[in-house]
């Protein structure tokens, strides 16, 4: 079952990096691209075209974005209280410290700077499936809450329940209660 | 230049575990150990006997405390301004998804399981360590 990731982009050079990069590192990932901030905002919104859009798994916005800044798609993701679960991950060739900082105060979950050469932008790559999509515990979704509730599937929503790195974590869950007992 | 970690936890066992893993995966780590909730605000803060300690670069926070509680913790440090901007890591024992959900609600800035397995927990502290220590940047310190 793939993982969403969201890449909120509009360099098509680092799209096509970022594509590649991760189908290196990890086959599940399932990738949507929106080029601008705008698009993203429909996309998590689930508007216009993307009216049968997935809820992403992890967010990857890049700061410096066409017709919506990446500061104001931040900001609309955390205070959306349906959207700020998701975890957003800054990734852009900002390194300017007023931009570290302002992404931290509207909560991005993480700051991460584009390398310029090749090798480190796909060791990045796989530093962020390795710490995010697989060490990480993500939020369930809502909608898979809703569909375990109401026991109905709602046709246009992918039913996921646990990622694979969730899996993995979770083979450790009656060692961890057998030592909560103590 | 040392990098400051807050590590918010109440089991010394685990407390030690984590200084050993540091001190294996980056020499430059200063690990501070606050074994409440009260006394990680304290820090934060730098009341009492805080006054001197600096401000942490990152925070590794455990839920389940005496006195206060984690999830109150870390509400505390994502309403507060200044306390907002300092990542703060939860690692705990909990895979309840009640808790993981409440966390990023709280604007948690990510949410791991300690592993019961030593070396999968040595395991993990090296990827906090490369991730948030190495490849992420962190706000600058404002002293």
């Amino acid at each position: 079952m793939p993982l969403e990731v969201l890449v909120v982009e509009d360099s098509s050079g680092d799209i096509r990096l970022t594509r590649e990069a991760f189908r290196d590192v990890n086959p599940f990932i399932h990738l949507e691209v929106a080029h601008d901030g705008v698009e993203a905002m429909a996309f998590l919104r689930r508007q216009g075209d993307h009216l049968h859009a997935p809820r992403p798994d992890l967010i990857l916005l890049d700061l410096n974005l066409p017709k919506m800044d990446g500061r104001q798609v931040l900001a609309l993701i955390k205070e959306d209280d349906a959207l700020k679960t998701i975890p957003t991950v800054i990734l852009t060739s900002s390194e300017a410290e007023a931009d570290v900082l302002k992404s931290y105060q509207l909560q991005a979950n993480c700051y991460l700077s584009k390398p310029m050469h090749f090798e480190a932008f796909h060791d990045l790559v796989k530093s962020i499936n390795d710490f995010w999509l697989s060490s990480v515990r993500l939020p369930q979704k809502d909608d898979e809450e809703d569909e375990q509730e109401s026991g109905t599937q709602v046709p246009h929503l992918r039913g996921r329940k646990r990622s694979p790195g969730m899996r993995r974590n979770n083979d450790n869950d009656n060692d961890r209660r057998r030592r909560n007992a103590h | 230049m040392p990098i400051e970690v807050l590590l918010v936890e109440d089991n010394p066992g685990d407390v030690r575990l984590t200084q050993e893993a540091f001190r294996d995966a980056n020499p430059s780590v200063h690990l501070h150990v606050a074994s409440d909730g009260v006394e990680a605000m304290a820090f934060l803060k730098r009341e009492g006997s805080h006054s001197e300690d600096p401000r942490p670069d990152l925070v590794l926070l455990d839920l389940n405390l005496p006195k206060m509680d984690g999830r109150q913790v870390l509400a505390h440090i994502k309403a507060d301004e200044r306390l907002k901007t300092i990542p703060t890591v939860i690692l705990t024992t909990s895979d309840a998804e009640g808790d993981i959900a409440k966390c990023y609600g709280l604007q948690a800035n990510c949410y791991l399981t300690k592993p019961v397995q030593l070396h999968a927990f040595e395991a993990l502290v090296r990827s906090i360590n490369d991730f948030w220590l190495t490849k992420a940047k962190l706000p600058q310190t404002h002293v």
